[in-house]
């Protein structure tokens, strides 16, 4: 039988395609027990329209992979922040075109702190400029190029 | 001690619910793309936390329904939301101080609720905070560009503080519930969080060049049930599908 990993890496994250919900590290553990199996996930953001459909598609693979009894729990505690991509799904994100969080999850509770320099994931240049805070998803926020001029999403530090 | 939880976690998630209500008006009608996303983004972010304490509410009250009948199906003055997140979107600079002056709360508010020692209100927090920074950096970034703008942004903007600051006044007035759910060590006694809150609120304000009103009159009655006659107006559209067809399902 497939490992539950490589069921799970099968699950996409329906926004942003090129992730799986490994990579986006949003399960939190799993437990198997013959055709029964538990899988915990978190929500990235509380409102992300998303989680009930990446539900759905757990659901379906493992029952395409002949588990009968399957259970998904959401749990919010310890909140996700960008530090459960894994550096995978990062490299992913930046060939898709997405530019990856730069750094760690910070204190955003701090006013009029310096932004960071997001480099292009088109052409690597680090003469970006933001253009919005709020992006195309809950998870990433607007930039633009201003060597290669080609706008792009960041996906945001959280 | 259920049923004051029950009413605790339905307030939360009314706040969140309803100022989420009013910024999805906004959708369609930002006065430019980036802004619209924006406040519709935030407006997402509200509605999951209001879920996640209306899931958690139907399960405190233990019966038979769901985070939607909380949602859909309960009138006015069973809701608790303080007045502040009901009023008008007015123009534009009415909603970015409503929301400026509703975030600087949040913000305090939720930092507070992730000591609770309900695990899950305690976890709903601290979800929640992390989405609460960055509205309140937004709100307080357009309350700084506007008022201290153009003379028209800067006059509409000092309007915008006159006309909400009376709704100001309930953040911070604990209410017996408040005060009971605090005892317990599962809510927050909101009276410690004023000193905090005038120091954030004038912070910004100064920055921005307005004037803080010279105090007068504050109105309360939100948190128990008492609204303005705007509420009705927003569970009008809110409700109407569950209403005109009762158990409607998509």
């Amino acid at each position: 039988m497939t490992s539950i990993n490589d069921i799970l890496e099968t699950v996409k994250d329906p926004e942003v395609p090129v992730l799986s919900i490994l990579d986006l590290g949003v399960v939190r553990g799993t437990e198997v027990n013959g055709d029964q199996v538990k899988v915990v996930i978190t929500p990235t953001y509380t409102g992300c329209p998303a989680m009930d459909m990446i539900e759905a598609n757990i659901r379906k693979a493992l029952k395409v992979a002949g588990y009968q009894d399957i259970t998904v729990e959401t749990i919010l505690s310890p909140p996700w922040t960008t530090d459960w991509l894994s550096e995978a799904g990062k490299e992913k994100l930046r060939a898709y075109g997405i530019a990856p969080p730069v750094g760690g999850s910070e204190d955003k509770s701090v006013l009029w702190a310096e932004d960071k320099v997001i480099p292009c994931p088109h052409c690597d240049s680090l003469e970006t400029t933001k253009i919005s805070e709020f992006g195309s998803t809950a998870c990433k926020a607007l930039y633009r190029c201003k060597s290669c001029l080609e706008p792009f999403d960041y996906f945001k530090c959280h | 001690m259920r049923q004051s939880l029950l009413t605790y976690t339905l307030s939360l998630g009314d706040n969140s619910m309803i100022l989420g209500q009013r910024l999805g008006e906004w959708c369609g009608h930002g006065p430019i793309l980036e802004v619209d996303m924006a406040l519709t983004n935030i407006s997402l972010d509200l509605f999951g936390q209001a879920r996640s304490y209306m899931q958690y509410a139907a399960e405190v009250e233990g019966k038979d329904r769901t985070e939607d009948d909380m949602a859909f199906l309960r009138d006015a003055r069973e809701f608790r939301n303080v007045l502040l997140v009901e009023q008008d979107n007015g123009d534009f600079a009415h909603t970015i101080v409503r929301q400026f002056f509703f975030d600087a709360y949040h913000q305090l508010f939720l930092k507070a609720l992730c000591e609770s020692a309900d695990e899950r209100l305690s976890a709903i927090a601290q979800k929640s905070l992390k989405e609460v920074n960055y509205h309140l950096r937004f709100s307080s970034e357009w309350t700084i560009r506007l008022g201290d703008g153009t003379e028209e942004s800067h006059q509409r903007m000092q309007a915008a503080v006159e006309a909400l600051w009376p709704y100001t006044g309930e953040l911070c007035t604990s209410t017996a519930l408040d005060i009971e759910m605090a005892d317990l060590g599962i809510g927050v006694d909101v009276a410690e969080l004023k000193a905090a809150y005038d120091q954030r609120i004038a912070e910004v304000l100064k920055e921005a060049t307005l004037t803080i009103p010279e105090s007068g009159w504050q109105q309360t009655g939100g948190k128990e049930g008492k609204h303005t006659e705007q509420l009705g107006f927003i569970l009008t559209e809110l409700q109407w599908m569950q209403r005109a067809y009762p158990g409607q399902k998509w």
